[in-house]
């Protein structure tokens, strides 16, 4: 079945990105497709390269690089919430991609689900 | 198709689970995760406002996160099942729309 | 980029519904949220909102927000008809609870009970909730 992901809140505040990443790789492991994954609200801070937790915390922007690298995971900002939050292609992490709100409807046109996970 | 909602809310901050009790349809699937784990406890101030809505819905807890928060051994009420994430994605799968109640 | 904000979007049409329960300013979910619903219009989705719990404030007239200098998007919610977004729903117990009636609010909406409400929910391809 193909999965489209919404992530509404950024790596610290809220679970929601862990979460999503639990969902992601347990729906990758049972062989289903991840269309895309969009970060939309305060997602949009799971995309900097320029986090950076202490050693014993999980870096959950490199947990979702990974994934992109290797799954071929589709991550995808969105233009107008990164914009108002200081996030551009310049601090982007690999993986990540900066684009319109058009791929989250997409994601959810294309997808058989669309799953959301935020506050 | 029998919708799947999903409540991150811990019941007693927030009416999320009030409120998905309210309007989701019966026979739907409810699925707590996150802070809505609490929802799940046996004993609590609102055991029995979920208790008594078990027969109309098939509830789920995620074990992942009772885990994380130390209530793993702790009963749950009658009727809740335990899942884990991949559990969850065949909920989604066999479920309808998904509903997250943030 | 240009052809997904086409009006000649000729792809297939599901049904999104946006759950809003969340009030305005206190939080961007709703003004983010809108914007979401007007890219989906854009699309030529078949898009209904609903307004329930807290989100019900969303809607509710007379919003100045000049005394605290965040942008007043209530008037958004009005042009939505000129995107063809017309399928906008009030939960009754949600606004009753706050004290408030139909002529609170700034746009014609249907008020539904919570069984009608649920089963336009269950209807639905897509929810979107913020």
């Amino acid at each position: 079945m193909k999965f489209g992901i919404l992530v509404n809140e950024g790596p610290f505040t809220h679970q929601a990105s862990d979460s999503a990443l639990q969902f992601v790789t347990a729906a990758l492991k049972k062989g289903h497709e991840i269309v895309r994954v969009f970060f939309y609200h305060d997602g949009v801070n799971n995309s900097t390269k320029f986090s950076d937790p202490p050693s014993d915390d999980r870096n959950i922007v490199k947990l979702w690089s990974a994934l992109a690298e290797e799954h071929g995971v589709e991550l995808i900002v969105c233009v107008a919430a990164a914009m108002r939050r200081g996030i551009n292609d310049e601090v982007l992490a690999p993986g990540f991609q900066i684009s319109g709100l058009g791929q989250l409807v997409e994601a959810g046109i294309n997808a058989d689900r669309l799953v959301v996970f935020g506050d | 198709m029998k919708m799947l909602h999903v409540v991150n809310k811990s019941p007693f901050e927030k009416s999320s689970l009030s409120s998905c009790l309210r309007v989701a349809k019966n026979d739907s699937g409810i699925l707590l995760i996150e802070d809505g784990v609490f929802g799940a406890l046996q004993g609590t101030s609102v055991t029995d406002e979920i208790a008594g809505r078990s027969a109309d819905f098939k509830i789920y807890v995620l074990g992942p996160d009772l885990a994380a928060r130390g209530l793993s051994e702790k009963p749950i009420i009658d009727g809740i099942e335990i899942i884990d994430y991949e559990g969850f994605v065949d909920l989604a799968v066999e479920h309808g729309a998904v509903n997250s109640w943030l | 980029m240009a052809e997904e904000f086409d009006d000649e979007f000729d792809g297939p049409v599901k049904r999104f519904l946006f759950v809003n329960r969340k009030a305005p300013y206190g939080t961007v979910y709703a003004l983010e949220s809108l914007e979401v619903v007007l890219i989906s219009a854009a699309f030529d989705q078949d898009v209904s909102l609903v307004f329930m719990d807290d989100g019900v404030f969303q809607i509710v007239k007379d919003q100045n927000t000049d005394g605290i200098n965040i942008k007043n998007f209530s008037r958004t919610y009005r042009a939505l008809e000129g995107y063809d977004v017309e399928k906008l729903y009030v939960e009754k117990e949600s606004l009753e609870a706050r004290g408030l009636s139909e002529d609170d609010l700034l746009v014609p909406v249907e008020v539904l009970d919570s069984k009608a409400l649920s089963e336009l929910m269950n209807a639905q391809d897509v929810v979107i909730s913020a």
